[in-house]
C-alpha cells in the first residue's frame, strides 16, 4: 500500500487531479513510484504496445483488414496503471471498448481482441482463467454487471476486486448512477475507473455534466471519490491500488476519474477534426503518457536506447504474429450463427439451421 | 423534384420543419456541433442555434424522457437515437411512458415527438448497431412505427410524424443512408400514414417487405422476372397504422404471398402480417404465406451477417416455393 487514500475535496472547482510523476519525467517531491522496476518497465512496455497497435489498427483498417475499432492513443497510462494495481489471478477486469492493455494484462491473447474487431464470433472465446468481461458496446451497461460480480465473489468468500471502466460520457447513463448506488449500498469490493477523455464523439465533457468533477459525484453514493492525473501512470496506479487495497479489506467501493485526453479520432469510422479544436490537441501533447513514463525510466537508468530497441522489436513481432494467425484463419462459417445461442438448439432453431446451411450450398 | 439520398432527404426535411414551426427543436447524442454520427442534422445547429439542435449529455432514457415534458411544454421534439440498438436503454421511457401519455391524461397530454432512429444490417458495424426492433415497439400501443424505404418517402413521412400530435417512432435503413437515391418532391409533400406503397407491380405472387428489405424484394423481383414469374413488391410503409385494406387487396391480386424483414423470425412483424392476410384475404390465397426472416439467434458480427440479413436469394427460393405449390 503507497499510504495514500483517495481523497476528494467536493469544493466546486478546487479539485486538483494526484499526480505522482511531472511532465519531464521527474517525481514530484516528496511522492514516490509504488512500482518496481521491472514492473515499471512491464508497464511502460505496456504502453508502447497499445500505442504501436493502435497505430498498426489504424493502418489495417484502412486496408480494409481490421475493422471499426476505438484507440487507447491518449489515455495508455490511465488503462495500464489501473491494470497494474490488479492481480490478474483473482481480480476482474470488466471493460467498456477502450482498455485493450488492461485486458492483455489479464491474459486475453490479442488474437482475441483481434478477432473480435474483424466481426469475428469466435473473438468471443476468452480462455478460461482469463478474468475478463467480453468488450461491451452500450454504455455504461457494464457497470450494475461489474457490481453484481463483486457481489457474487464476496458472497462466495473470495478476495477478489473488480476494476470496471467507463468513459465520462457513459457517466452520464442511468446505469452508471444505479450502479455506484448499488457498490456503495452493498459495500461491493469494486473500483470504478471513469476515463475522463474530454470527449463523448463530439460531446465535450463539459456538456456531459454540471459537476465541477465525475469524482465529485462519490459522497452521494456514499463513497469515496478520487480524482488522478490520467496520464500519469504512477498516479493512476497508485490511486487504483489503494481502492483495490480498500476493496479487499472489506472497505467498499471507489469512484475513480482519471483526467486524460484523447489524441484524435474516437473511432475509426470517426473524424474528431469536425470537433476537437486543435489548439486543445495541442495543449495535451506534451502531456503525452508515454513520453512521461520514459522520461522517468530514462532519468533512472531503467531504460536505454538498447532496450527501447528490443521492446519495439518484440512488440512489432508480436503484433505480426497476431495479424498472421487470425489472418490464417477459416473464416466463419452460418453454424457461428447457431453456436452458442442457447445450450441446447430448440427444433426451431435446428430447423433454421438447417434451412440456412442448405441455402449457403446452393449458392 | 430533386435526386438525394436518403441522409439528404432527412436533412432537407429537418430543416424545412424546424424553419416552418418554431416549435420544432432537435436532440440527441453528437445532433449538433457534429452533425449526427451520419451527418443526417449536418449544418442544423449554425442554422437554427443550440437551443433548437440540442447536444445531450450522453443517456437515452433522459432524451426521451425529456422530449415527453417538452412536449408537455407546448414544444415539439424530434429527438434522436445514435442506434436503434441503444433505444433499449429509453425502452421504458418509450414504451411504458411515451406511447400512453395521452391516454394516460384522458386527452391533456398529446405527444407530438418523434423519435429518429437508424437501424439495419449489412454494414458490419460493432455489436447492438444492426438490430431490427420494430416488432418491440408495435407492442407499444399509442405509437406511430414508421420504416421508409426511400428518399422520397423519408421526406414526406417525416413531415408527416413531425406534423402528427401522436409519439412516432421513425426507423432509418442506414444501409440506404447513401446507397439509396431517388426523386424528391421540393417542398410539401407529406405521405400519409397507413397508406402502402406499391414499388413494383406483378401477377403470380406479392411481396411485402418494409425498410431495407424492399430493395431485397425488388432485386429478388427482377431475379424472378427472368425465370418468368411476375411479383408484386409491396413497401407497407408505416406498421403501425397498418394499411390492413391495401395488404388485402395487393395479395389477393395474386393469391400468393411472401413477407420479408430483418427481425428474427419469431414473434417478428411478419406474423403479425400473416395474421392479417389470414383474416383480410384468406379465401384469395393459394398457398400459405412465407416468410424470409432473420434467424432466431443474436445479431451476429460482421463476418458472417450476410447470412443473417436475408438476402435474395433466399427471397426468390421462398417465391418460387409459394408459387409452385398446388
Ligand atoms: C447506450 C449507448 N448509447 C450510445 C452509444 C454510441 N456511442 C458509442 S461510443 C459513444 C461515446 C462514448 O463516450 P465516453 O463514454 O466518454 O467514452 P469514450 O469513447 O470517450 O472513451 C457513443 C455515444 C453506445 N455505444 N451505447
Amino acid at each position: 500500500m503507497s499510504g495514500f487514500t483517495p481523497q476528494f475535496r467536493p469544493e466546486h472547482g478546487e479539485a486538483t487531479p494526484w499526480t505522482v510523476l511531472r511532465p519531464d519525467g521527474e517525481l514530484e517531491p516528496g511522492r514516490e513510484a509504488a512500482l518496481s522496476d521491472e514492473q515499471l518497465r512491464d508497464a511502460c512496455e505496456l504502453t508502447l504496445f497499445s500505442r504501436a497497435f493502435d497505430e498498426k489498427g489504424f493502418s489495417l483498417q484502412r486496408q480494409g483488414r481490421f475493422g471499426t475499432f476505438s484507440p487507447v492513443r491518449g489515455q495508455e497510462a490511465s488503462v495500464v496503471g489501473a491494470a497494474f494495481a490488479l492481480d490478474p489471478a483473482r481480480d476482474w477486469v470488466v471493460p467498456q471498448y477502450r482498455e485493450l492493455p488492461a485486458l492483455l494484462r489479464q491474459g486475453l491473447p490479442l488474437e482475441q481482441f483481434m478477432l473480435t474487431f474483424l466481426g469475428d464470433p469466435r473473438g468471443g472465446a476468452a480462455p478460461e482463467g482469463v478474468n475478463v468481461l467480453p468488450i461491451q458496446i452500450g454504455l455504461a451497461a457494464q457497470l450494475p454487471q461489474a457490481v453484481g460480480l463483486a457481489w457474487g465473489h464476496a458472497l462466495q468468500g473470495r478476495d477478489s476486486v473488480v476494476a470496471v471502466f467507463c468513459g465520462d460520457g457513459a457517466s452520464s447513463e442511468g446505469d452508471f448512477h444505479e450502479a455506484c448506488n448499488l457498490a456503495g449500498t452493498l459495500r461491493a469490493p469494486v473500483v470504478f475507473v471513469v476515463q475522463n477523455n474530454g470527449w463523448a464523439i463530439s460531446t465535450p465533457r463539459a456538456r456531459q455534466s454540471a459537476a465541477a468533477t465525475l469524482a465529485g459525484r462519490a459522497p452521494g453514493y456514499g463513497i469515496p471519490g478520487a480524482l488522478v492525473d490520467g496520464n500519469d501512470l504512477l498516479a493512476v496506479h497508485q490511486v487504483v491500488a489503494d481502492a483495490v487495497a480498500r476493496a479487499r479489506a472489506g472497505e467498499g467501493p471507489t469512484l475513480v476519474e482519471t483526467l486524460t485526453y484523447r489524441l484524435g479520432d474516437h473511432n475509426t469510422a470517426d473524424d474528431a477534426s469536425r470537433y476537437q479544436p486543435a489548439e486543445e490537441l495541442e495543449a495535451w501533447a506534451p502531456r503525452d503518457p508515454i513520453s512521461r513514463v520514459l522520461a522517468h525510466l530514462r532519468t533512472r537508468e531503467l531504460w536505454d536506447d538498447a532496450h527501447d530497441t528490443a521492446v519495439r522489436e518484440r512488440i512489432a513481432a508480436r503484433i505480426d504474429e497476431a495479424v498472421r494467425t487470425v489472418e490464417a484463419m477459416e473464416p466463419p462459417g452460418v453454424e457461428h450463427l447457431f453456436e452458442h445461442v442457447t445450450e441446447t438448439l430448440s427444433p426451431r432453431l435446428q430447423g433454421q439451421r438447417a434451412e440456412l446451411q442448405a441455402q449457403v450450398r446452393t449458392r | 423534384m430533386t435526386r438525394l439520398n436518403m441522409l439528404q432527404a432527412i436533412n432537407t426535411t429537418l430543416r424545412g420543419e424546424l424553419a416552418r414551426d418554431e416549435r420544432t427543436l432537435v436532440l440527441g447524442q453528437d445532433v449538433g456541433r457534429l452533425g449526427g454520427v451520419f451527418r443526417a442534422t449536418d449544418g442544423l445547429l449554425d442554422e437554427f442555434g443550440p437551443d433548437r439542435v440540442v447536444d445531450m449529455p450522453l443517456a437515452e432514457a433522459s432524451i426521451v424522457g425529456a422530449a415527453i415534458g417538452l412536449a408537455a411544454a407546448g414544444l415539439v421534439p424530434i429527438a434522436e437515437m445514435q442506434f436503434l440498438g441503444f433505444s433499449h436503454q429509453a425502452f421504458h421511457q418509450i414504451g411504458a411512458q411515451l406511447a400512453r401519455m395521452r391516454y394516460r391524461s384522458q386527452g391533456r397530454f398529446p405527444m407530438p415527438v418523434v423519435i429518429r432512429a437508424p437501424f439495419g444490417g449489412g454494414v458490419r458495424t460493432p455489436e447492438l448497431h444492426s438490430e431490427a426492433l420494430e416488432a418491440q415497439f408495435v407492442q407499444s400501443p399509442g405509437l406511430s412505427v414508421v420504416m421508409p424505404a426511400t428518399p422520397a418517402d423519408a421526406k414526406g413521412l417525416l413531415q408527416t410524424a413531425v406534423r402528427s400530435s401522436d409519439p412516432v417512432l421513425f426507423c432509418e435503413p442506414l444501409r440506404g443512408y447513401r446507397l439509396v437515391t431517388g426523386e424528391v418532391a421540393d417542398g410539401d409533400a407529406p405521405v400519409p400514414f397507413g397508406k402502402l406503397r406499391v414499388a413494383r407491380d406483378g401477377t403470380d405472387v406479392t411481396l411485402v417487405a418494409w425498410s431495407a428489405a424492399v430493395q431485397v424484394a425488388e432485386k429478388a423481383a427482377e431475379a424472378l422476372a427472368e425465370e418468368g414469374i411476375s411479383a408484386a413488391v409491396v413497401d407497407l410503409r408505416t406498421l403501425v397504422p397498418l394499411d390492413e385494406a391495401g395488404l388485402a387487396d395487393a395479395v389477393a391480386a395474386t393469391g400468393r404471398c411472401v413477407v420479408v424483414h430483418e427481425a428474427p423470425l419469431s414473434a417478428g412483424f411478419g406474423a403479425e402480417v400473416v395474421a392479417t392476410v389470414n383474416d383480410a384475404a384468406f379465401y384469395s390465397l393459394e398457398a400459405p404465406v412465407a416468410r424470409v426472416a432473420a434467424p432466431d439467434t443474436p445479431y451476429p458480427p460482421g463476418r458472417i451477417e450476410d447470412h443473417f440479413v436475408p438476402g435474395v436469394d433466399r427471397v426468390v427460393a421462398a417465391a418460387r416455393a409459394t408459387v409452385k405449390a398446388a
